[in-house]
């Protein structure tokens, strides 16, 4: 299944940017240049495995023991900090909680353990509609403000204000319009509470997400646009292709790249989302995320969010990388191998 | 796996019992510090949206040039308030030496050895105090803070629509049936009763109050073994369950805090509302719709008054002070007669002192006093135990899943208890 269906995936199509170029190997340089050259970068790469490295270790490591527990008879926590091996994980995983005995049952509706699938399957849901919906909506845009017409300047920055907004305060102008009393009802004429019925809950929570992040992809797509020469179109009018041929067969293919990338940055940024929910619903209602079951967690036990937030850096990560393959993104400015 | 629990358990206590040995575990040790020490201290509290905070530090300053207070304001978001304190009690931080906290993170910041016991050396007097205020205050049999303002939930009812305030569900059930399209309920659905229902912490606090008052208790005597489940129980809470069956409590009510609540009651959208004490100010405040329409009462119950549940405020001192004398003098005075009448007068917080309740000059000027006495004093103090976030969640996810016709009340009653017992074992 493709997040964004309409992006095809032709066998043996070249990339765009001409025939593929064989790497050349810069690195073929004699051994003293090279100890020179690693001796150069090791202290920004010393930086870095400080930096970058020694928080997520130290999570890792934190994820395998125990919080603090009460102990009974003086009525105060201990330090915790005990090996606990992969309690903290299959405490999530398989939802078991402490049970007063000393063992472990599985957790009752109304403990934070019971939630860790659902708030996965509401990250993910919320991603694929999002993204999906952003990135139709964004094409849309970008096609628009491709075209030569009268106010188009006025349009390409009235179409980023959405994004200039501080994302705290887009959620408190939904929350808003979203009141019972407010104005998206009036203008339905319906009743609904948005922010407080399951799937009202949720609808809202893509519609002001779909709103704020629109204009990134639709501006990520224009550059790409605007990259196509315009022969190519006069090549393919000639041939006698009609506006959706030549829609499909080239400008899908040539903006790929810019789309993919826009694409995973997006998905990225709404497997992490948590300010939106947080302010918008208080993550009732189904719209718990996982990044709000971490923070609702730190206060509990620190552990045991550390093995939780390694739970979700592994899942965005899985799911980045599984774009990354299937959309063939051109991440990091190299070519993508592509995979045969 | 079976012989691995029971070699993380024996692990755990024998950590416990090597704590336990040198010093009684974290907290022991730096209680010591700073003991006897005097000198400038730092006054933790949240945002001051009352106005009261400049008399206190002006008074204290006067009287204390050496030992002068500095008043660090947080934000005015309880969970906000919370997350600054655990990072700087983390971070063994000196420079909190008296922290405000909330009646129900009382418990935990004891627990967690970050503040100190109010014994020995530190006793406080609490003998002219709200025995409700002293027990919420109280911790594993010791005080661990002192009480600073105290809350009661009141009925807020419309006295243009209504002769008296209901004293019972049933009158205000009634009361609500067929008269909420008459008079000024207006709006495109009228709405007669609500409180506080979105879910938060303030949805623990309205279905304790439903559940307590048909006798039901979400813990027993000792504070941590779950007992909610029980008839009592879901008789009380199908007081609010029918309520949104019925229709005598809007829908839109499932999204309610404080603030909405009483929005919509300003507005004259409502009959009813249960509300704390600072409600009065802003309905009585320019642009409300309802100042001098409405009147105060205590909260109803299945037979007569029902039972609130107890809010407020603590002060205690933290474990990390290096001028813990002067910190207990301070809390000697935020319990002073001045202090307490000023908290009053000019932010309307309900005083933790019992002789202001009975004050003419005061009773004159606030009419609402002797029922926000009745309150506090029937008043039912939430569970208090360390391990409180956890069993909050258990009320608010359970009862905000009945409250959606999403469970049964005894389905939702059953899974609470499941989920206090799974939070009080640790999780």
């Amino acid at each position: 299944m493709t997040v964004a269906g309409h992006v095809e995936r032709r066998a043996g199509e070249n990339p765009p940017g001409g025939p593929r170029r064989t790497r050349t190997r810069r690195g073929a340089t004699r051994p003293r240049e090279a100890r020179r050259a690693y001796l150069l970068i090791a202290p920004a790469l010393l930086l870095l495995a400080l930096v970058v490295g020694y928080p997520i270790v130290k999570a890792v490591h934190q994820s395998f023991l125990t919080d603090p527990g009460l102990d009974k008879a003086t009525g105060m926590f201990d330090e915790g900090n005990n090996w606990f091996g992969l309690h903290n994980y299959t405490h999530w995983l398989l939802q078991q909680c402490a049970s007063p005995d000393g063992g472990y049952t599985s957790c009752p509706s109304g403990a934070l353990g019971s939630q860790f699938w659902s708030s996965v399957g509401v990250t993910v849901g919320f991603t694929v509609v999002a993204v999906a919906l952003e990135t139709v909506i964004g094409m849309g845009f970008a096609l628009t403000m491709h075209r030569a017409f009268r106010g188009r300047a006025l349009v390409r920055v009235a179409i980023l204000i959405p994004w200039a907004i501080p994302t705290a305060v887009t959620s408190k102008l939904w929350q808003v319009m979203f009141d019972p009393q407010g104005v998206i009802n009036k203008l339905l004429g319906t009743h609904y509470a948005w922010t407080s019925s399951l799937w009202p809950a949720r609808s809202a929570i893509v519609i002001a997400d779909t709103w704020k992040t629109t204009p990134f992809i639709a501006l990520l797509i224009l550059a790409g646009l605007q990259n196509i020469p315009a022969e190519t179109y006069e090549a393919a009018k000639i041939d006698g292709a009609n506006a959706w041929r030549r829609f499909t067969s080239v400008t899908l293919p040539l903006v790929k790249p810019a789309l993919a990338v826009a694409v995973v940055f997006r998905a990225l940024d709404t497997l992490r989302m948590y300010d939106l929910p947080q302010i918008l619903t208080g993550g009732s209602n189904g719209t718990t995320t996982s990044s709000i079951l971490v923070v609702d967690q730190l206060t509990r036990g620190a552990n045991s969010a550390s093995a939780l937030s390694t739970l979700t850096f592994v899942l965005i990560f899985v799911i980045a990388f599984g774009l990354v393959r299937l959309l063939n993104a051109n991440l990091f400015g190299a070519q993508a191998k592509a995979v045969r | 796996m079976g012989a691995r629990r029971v070699a993380a358990v024996a692990g755990t206590l024998s950590a416990a019992l090597v704590l336990a040995g040198c010093g009684g575990g974290s907290g022991g040790d730096s209680a010591a510090q700073g003991t006897k020490s005097r000198g400038p201290i730092t006054f933790v509290t949240g945002k001051d949206n009352s106005g009261v905070l400049p008399f206190i530090a002006k008074t204290w300053n006067k009287a204390h040039p050496d030992e002068k207070v500095t008043i660090k304001q947080q934000s005015d978001q309880a969970d906000q308030q919370l997350s600054d304190l655990e990072q700087h009690f983390q971070a063994k931080d000196p420079g909190y030496d008296v922290v405000t906290v909330d009646v129900v993170w009382t418990a935990e910041f004891a627990a967690r050895g970050w503040i100190i016991p109010l014994t020995g050396d530190y006793a406080l007097d609490t003998g002219k105090l709200l025995p409700a205020t002293v027990t919420s205050a109280t911790y594993n049999g010791k005080l661990v803070a002192a009480p600073y303002g105290s809350d009661g939930g009141l009925l807020y009812y419309r006295t243009d629509l209504v002769s008296k305030a209901p004293t019972t569900w049933d009158e205000l059930i009634d009361d609500c049936a067929g008269k909420t399209t008459k008079g000024t309920i207006t709006g495109p659905k009228p709405g007669c009763y609500a409180g506080q229902f979105a879910k938060y912490e303030g949805l623990t606090v309205n279905a304790a109050e439903a559940i307590n008052a048909t006798g039901g208790a979400i813990v027993g005597k000792d504070g941590r073994s779950a007992t909610v489940d029980s008839p009592e129980s879901a008789k009380g809470l199908d007081f609010l369950v029918k309520g949104f069956k019925d229709g005598y409590i809007p829908k839109e009510a499932l999204g309610f805090q404080e603030t909405q609540s009483l929005n919509a009651f300003e507005s004259g959208q409502l009959m009813f509302l249960r509300n704390w004490p600072y409600a009065v100010a802003i309905l009585d405040g320019k642009g409300s719709k309802v100042a001098g329409k409405y009147g105060v009462a205590p909260l109803p119950g299945p037979s007569g008054h029902g039972a609130s549940t107890l809010g407020g405020h603590n002060l205690g001192i933290s474990a990390y002070s290096r001028h813990k004398a002067t910190a207990l003098d301070f809390l000697k005075f935020i319990e002073s007669d001045t202090v307490q009448r000023n908290n009053l007068t000019v932010g309307t917080l309900a005083p933790v002192l019992t002789s202001m309740y009975s004050d003419p000059e005061l009773t004159k000027k606030f009419t609402y006093l002797p029922d926000l006495l009745k309150s506090i004093q029937t008043a039912v103090p939430r569970p208090i135990t360390p391990f409180y976030p956890g069993v909050t969640e258990a009320i608010e996810t359970n009862t905000y899943a009945a409250l959606q016709g999403r469970t049964s009340t005894e389905k939702a009653l059953k899974d609470m208890q499941a989920a206090i017992k799974s939070a009080t074992a640790g999780g």
